[in-house]
């Protein structure tokens, strides 16, 4: 009875929180890079707790970044919040499947450039130092998103 | 006059810039990642110490024109050589730059009959364009950042280069340039070959007596980035020996470059020249302070 009360209580707001998309295909392959075999790189994150709070911490900076916070004004942060962790956790070999949308789609109306790209791995950067994740393994990360630039920076 | 020819080559790219609305009103500055413009080398353009790469200077990315300057100072036992000098960096795309080297033989001068003191210099314009490749973003890529270059030399002590044998007082060094940043092992690396006829960089002029042609010398360096700010390494430069009266050595250095902000870095390095106008075994520091926009 009273899980019953909480579901109908916190459905509609999981709901509320993200708005619609349009529909395209899930598949792993649209994170945009191949996992990492093994667990060093999900240790070296300290898990999906830690992926969590990197990746919150990233958005945050992002938003309060006024080289780049314009681009997430009409962001649905919820979602890319979502879809980032499921990212990250993928392609650290933390076993997620990743439900968001590929680069070049979920980026085409965006108008980056080079140097919006730039701002966000910086962001990145300090958000990884602030979860003390070691350079080497930022570095290894960092590697899978570079060529990330080709398709997300049109401009 | 070479430097008029740079300054007509610039404005020529500043004006196609500027005459497309499109390009022009995406143009910003700086944005570049840290490291990324690379550090100046001795003769000016973005490299190592020692080693031209094919990383184009300043903060620019390909929607902006950055700016590099620099003063590089490398005390040898007997001899000093201090190299000061800007690029200009033209949409990650073309780097222009210009350097003026001053090699002081202090007490040594005296000892090789030229006066205590003496001063040799060179004036450096180069001019590099990035041909294909991307050093930082092509991670999923073997292929390197590879750049070509020209860099025109003019040394000035033009009747002490006749009298040591040296052919010409001014020459072209042509280079090729592949780096590579390989971020899943945290590791910059660069190769240059350069095919020069310069003696000691050119300030004891172009040829020789011992030989007068091009040849195809090797640069290269090899470091480890330890944080995003830093990244520690060698070099090594092979160099001709044109000149009969003195053998020519090939370079070596151990550098450390140092990211203090985004605009201001500095290179310490140990660096290992070999034998210089017959005085032996110049080593010694080296310490280049840049600022970049």
């Amino acid at each position: 009875m009273i899980s019953l009360f909480l579901a109908a209580l916190l459905a509609p707001q999981a709901t509320l929180q993200e708005d619609p998309v349009e529909p395209y295909v899930q598949r792993d392959a649209n994170a945009g890079a191949k996992p990492f075999a093994g667990h060093a790189m999900l240790d070296a994150f300290h898990g999906r707790a830690g992926i969590d709070r990197v990746v919150d911490d990233l958005v945050a900076r992002n938003v309060a970044d006024p080289r780049i916070s314009d681009i997430f004004k009409a962001q649905d942060l919820v979602r890319l919040r979502r879809t980032l962790k499921e990212q990250f956790c993928y392609i650290l070999g933390g076993g997620c499947a990743y439900t968001g949308r590929d680069m070049a789609s979920s980026h085409k109306d965006l108008g980056l450039q080079v140097a919006d790209f730039n701002a966000l791995v910086d962001n990145l950067q300090k958000a990884m130092n602030a979860e003390k994740v070691s350079y080497w393994a930022q570095n290894r990360l960092l590697a899978k998103l570079a060529p990330m630039k080709r398709t997300t920076v049109v401009r | 006059m070479p430097s008029s020819l740079l300054l007509r080559c610039a404005l020529a790219l500043l004006s196609l810039a500027a005459s497309s609305p499109a390009l022009a009103r995406d143009m910003r500055a700086g944005g570049k990642m840290l490291l990324t413009g690379g550090v100046s080398s001795v003769e000016g353009a973005a490299g190592g110490g020692l080693a031209t790469w094919s990383l184009i200077a300043g903060n620019e990315t390909k929607d902006g024109i950055g700016a590099k300057a620099h003063v590089t100072y490398l005390a040898l036992p007997d001899f000093d050589l201090t190299t000061g000098g800007v690029a200009i960096g033209i949409k990650d795309r073309v780097e222009l730059s210009y350097a003026r080297q001053r090699f002081d033989t202090r007490a040594a001068g005296a000892a090789l009959g030229l006066g205590r003191g003496f001063t040799f210099a060179q004036d450096i314009y180069g001019l590099k364009l990035r041909v294909i490749g991307d050093a930082v973003y092509d991670q999923d890529k073997l292929l390197p950042q590879i750049s070509i270059g020209v860099q025109h030399k003019r040394a000035n002590r033009g009747a002490v280069i006749r009298a040591i044998g040296g052919r010409h007082t001014a020459g072209t060094d042509f280079y090729v340039a592949a780096t590579k940043v390989l971020l899943s092992r945290s590791l910059v690396l660069d190769a240059t070959l350069r095919v020069t006829k310069a003696n000691q960089l050119g300030l004891l002029g172009f040829g020789g007596d011992r030989r007068d042609a091009y040849r195809p010398q090797f640069e290269g360096s090899a470091g480890v980035l330890l944080a995003r700010n830093l990244l520690v390494g060698a070099e090594f430069r092979t160099r001709p020996s044109n000149l009969g009266f003195a053998r020519e050595q090939h370079g070596a250095d151990l550098f450390a470059a140092w990211s203090l902000s985004k605009n201001v870095a500095v290179t310490a390095a140990y660096a290992d020249l070999g034998d210089i106008a017959t005085v032996q075994d110049q080593r010694g520091l080296f310490l280049s302070l840049q600022g970049s926009l």
